[in-house]
């Protein structure tokens, strides 16, 4: 039946999960008080895709999916980067 | 990988596995859909660094990170809630679902508190302050308009989702057997609340 | 074997279900009635389009004003782009083919979502009526081209919102087709049939749809921007706001390039079912021909560019583009090596779906190469805008992708409607169409090399006699076209009874009843060998 092998997350690491989140909240907007120049919006990404990251593995449950999943997440992604990479070529070159 | 038992399924139930990388699928293409308004602001950014800081400092940053409080606790709620209704807790996963359209709202409200209290200083695209702003603080206030109104949309969609869900599993055809619309929903809103984790910084933190 | 002919089988077209007469076809979530909702609807809407074409080459016969003024024109090049484009070329061949045969070729009933599959349908028709109705309303047609490019489309008075709607909604239905056939093939496969012994029709669709679901996303934002342009004056593309029309071409064009692989793509996977049930022999190189699908997919991704090389891009830009779109063409080439290798040596039997396979080889080459003189930097800056653009995308898309529809519509029609068309007149066609299109496209290359302008009422008069011959060319082609439809509409009924194999084809259509049942398969088949063994000496060459 469909529940056989099928991973429940316990409700205390979803409470865990949330902590850290919150945690990398709090961080992100101390950071902007910190004058990083360039480098803010860096460290503004970095830490939004920390948080981005979190909430698929564990919120999402793909830590517990398939390695195609996770495969074709992170590929996803990195298309998406590549688009903005590409176009980028063009702004940062004219 | 191996096949599906849909072949000789003919329930109403669509396999599980098979619905999940459905909704996978359709997520892809709403981070593509954003993708695109992200790539628009990447490039402004880019050109007008300065008038994005100035006009990023009319937001109210308190406002934006209790907004993002509401959407990563709801998160868990509606992650706790198919916890819930995988061990068969019929009442604690409706309760779950139920916070989370609550916090789903005051996202709302707050939402539409920033946006009237900017229509009130005639900050909105087309009208004639945000014409004489500098261009680059223009095009940010586009921007916000646009991407956190998508977002708002996705989320009233998202909250419709979790009030069909609160019904069905009140009548018990979202139960631990069959629990795959609540499975998907939550992937949706958990959509929703990625697509706000890179919103906020990139509109409410900018130094 | 209970899959063979058998005389209790009911056909789909006459199976019994939840609703009857018009509604077993309106609510129908059975993925072969679909197939024939888009057949039907792509077929009707293709010659609005066709004769808006022929209408244009009327006008086009002469210098100056020939039938209608220059709005009227540019109104009519816009139509007819967003309706071929968007209605035509873009769906087609997943909604139907995709639709009738992906779940039959890998051993299953229906796709993984059926009610979707309807909803999609439903979409495609609303989008298309959006598109008629800008024609009729208010501002009148739009006269952007199906490119909406700004800022003439944000400012042009006509009716550009209900096209964009249109295309919004239309993409829509393509993306929910795609992740629709994308899950079909991942969860629905028959026992056996792992994904290298999936047939290569079904690959073409599995890289077609990621297509879809992956790059429709971004024009359907884009278009939305436009919206915002027209009707608040959002800013992104006017350059009097800070904004940048050259970012509505690269939004748009990270979409419309992918979106021709959605287009070639599965017409591919179609001719490569087709050279090996005629020279019945398996597939030359199958490993080849279904990574090259993936190749083409992927790299097909990043080449938006070579559309935008005289509009200020970058140096680096335009060098990244150029290079990509060259290494684009080399997966498409190595499938045309192995088609006629397929081909070499095999038993072959010229019939009709043949005839089109092979002429499709013929166009897609002229139509790729001059692809590449388009996509070398220094030559685009020559023929960038001009007829000869219009050229290659017909030959590419009208003599590539159409010409595969054509020999689809010919292999697959027995297995569709239980019915042979007459090979005679099908042939017939077949010749008016090849010498109608050459002679309609052909000379728009010439032309458009000594100088004449695309999307263009008027011209110079040295540019006359190649006009004509192209004029001249639509009315022979537009004569073959209906002659191919009337040989397939009136034996539809009427024409000689199939058998469930007429070509002697080994993929798992061919297996069952022509037409096949409402479930496709009495047993779902368990799949023991790989796809394409013809049970001759040609076996033991495969790969």
């Amino acid at each position: 039946m469909k529940n056989e092998g099928v991973h429940i997350s316990s409700y205390s690491s979803h409470g865990i999960v949330l902590t850290v989140l919150l945690a990398l909240t709090t961080l992100s907007v101390m950071v902007t008080d910190w004058h990083l120049g360039a480098f803010s919006v860096s460290v503004a990404l970095l830490i939004a895709s920390i948080k981005v990251s979190t909430v698929i593995t564990y919120f999402m449950h793909v830590k517990f999916e398939s390695l195609f999943l996770k495969l074709l997440i992170a590929g996803v992604f990195v298309i998406y980067a590549l688009v903005i990479i590409i176009t980028f070529i063009d702004y940062f070159l004219r | 990988m191996l096949m599906s038992t849909l072949q000789q399924n003919h329930s109403e139930h669509i396999d599980s596995e098979t619905g999940k990388l459905g909704m996978w699928i359709f997520l892809f293409t709403e981070l593509f859909l954003f993708g695109g308004l992200f790539l628009v602001y990447a490039v402004f950014r880019a050109k007008y660094s300065e008038d994005f800081h100035t006009a990023a400092d009319e937001l109210n940053t308190f406002i934006g990170t209790l907004n993002t409080v509401f959407l990563l606790v709801s998160s868990m709620t509606v992650a706790m809630s198919v916890t819930a209704i995988q061990k068969n807790n019929r009442k604690l996963a409706l309760f779950l679902v139920l916070v989370t359209l609550v916090l789903a709202g005051l996202f709302m409200m707050n939402k539409y508190f920033e946006w009237s209290h900017k229509f009130e200083y005639n900050l909105y695209p087309g009208s004639e302050v945000l014409k004489n702003l500098p261009r680059g603080e223009l095009l940010f206030f586009g921007l916000y308009y646009m991407m956190t109104g998508l977002h708002a949309l996705h989320v009233f969609i998202g909250m419709i989702l979790l009030s069909i869900n609160i019904v069905k599993i009140g009548k018990g055809t979202v139960n631990q057997q069959h629990y795959l619309m609540l499975e998907n929903s939550g992937l949706y809103w958990h959509l929703v609340d990625l697509i706000w984790i890179f919103l906020f910084p990139l509109l409410y933190l900018i130094t | 074997m209970s899959n063979s002919e058998t005389g209790s089988h009911v056909s789909y077209l006459e199976h019994k279900g939840k609703y009857k007469g018009i509604l077993s076809w309106l609510l129908t979530t059975d993925h072969k009635k679909i197939g024939l909702l888009y057949l039907y609807s792509v077929v009707v809407f293709f010659f609005v389009a066709a004769i808006l074409g022929v209408l244009m080459r009327i006008e086009l016969i002469a210098p100056g004003e020939t039938i209608m003024g220059p709005q009227t024109y540019n109104g009519m090049f816009t139509i007819h782009g967003i309706i071929m484009i968007f209605v035509i070329v873009i769906p087609a061949l997943p909604a139907i083919f995709g639709n009738f045969f992906l779940p039959i070729m890998i051993g299953a009933k229906d796709v993984a979502f059926p009610k979707l599959n309807l909803f999609s349908y439903y979409l495609y028709l609303i989008g298309a009526i959006f598109g008629v109705l800008s024609q009729f309303i208010g501002g009148g047609a739009p006269d952007t081209g199906w490119t909406f490019y700004v800022p003439y489309s944000a400012e042009s008075s006509t009716n550009v919102i209900y096209a964009l709607v249109a295309a919004f909604i239309l993409g829509f239905s393509s993306i929910l087709t795609g992740l629709n056939f994308i899950v079909t093939m991942h969860r629905m496969r028959a026992p056996g049939m792992g994904w290298f012994r999936m047939p290569l029709f079904p690959w073409s669709l599995y890289a077609t749809a990621w297509i879809q679901v992956l790059a429709t996303p971004i024009v359907g934002i884009t278009l939305l921007m436009v919206i915002a342009e027209r009707v608040v004056g959002i800013g992104f593309f006017d350059p009097k706001l800070g904004g940048d029309p050259v970012l509505f071409q690269h939004l748009f064009w990270i979409y419309s390039h992918p979106a021709v692989y959605i287009m070639i793509l599965p017409g591919m996977g179609i001719v490569t079912e087709i050279f090996p049930t005629f020279s019945q022999k398996p597939v030359f190189g199958y490993t080849a021909i279904l990574f090259s699908s993936l190749a083409i997919a992927f790299v097909g991704y990043f080449v938006w560019g070579h559309h935008m090389f005289t509009a200020g891009i970058s140096y680096g830009s335009r060098w990244f583009f150029s290079f990509l779109t060259f290494i684009v063409a080399i997966p498409s080439a190595i499938k045309v090596f192995n088609w006629i290798s397929t081909m070499y040596g095999g038993s072959i039997d010229l019939k009709p779906p043949l005839l089109y396979a092979i002429s499709f080889i013929f166009l897609f080459m002229i139509g790729g190469f001059t692809g590449l003189t388009l996509g070398a930097v220094a030559a685009n800056v020559q023929v960038h805008d001009t007829s000869f653009v219009v050229a290659h995308f017909h030959y590419i898309i009208f003599g590539g992708m159409g010409f595969a529809f054509f020999a689809g519509i010919h292999y697959w029609y027995p297995k569709m409607f239980g019915r042979m068309y007459s090979n005679k007149l099908a042939n017939i066609a077949w010749g008016i169409n090849f010498a109608g299109f050459n002679l309609l496209y052909f000379p728009q290359f010439v032309i458009g090399l000594q100088g004449m302008p695309r999307r263009y009422f008027d011209y110079l008069p040295q540019f006359q006699t190649g006009h004509v011959l192209s004029t001249i060319g639509a009315f022979v082609l537009f004569t073959g076209l209906v002659l191919m439809v009337f040989n397939l509409v009136y034996h539809a009924r009427r024409g000689a009874i199939a058998p469930s194999n007429p070509w002697h084809g080994v993929t798992l259509e061919w297996l069952i009843p022509s037409p096949p049942s409402h479930e496709n398969f009495d047993v779902i088949p368990e799949i023991k060998t790989q796809p394409y063994l013809f049970g001759n000496k040609s076996d033991n060459k495969s790969n």
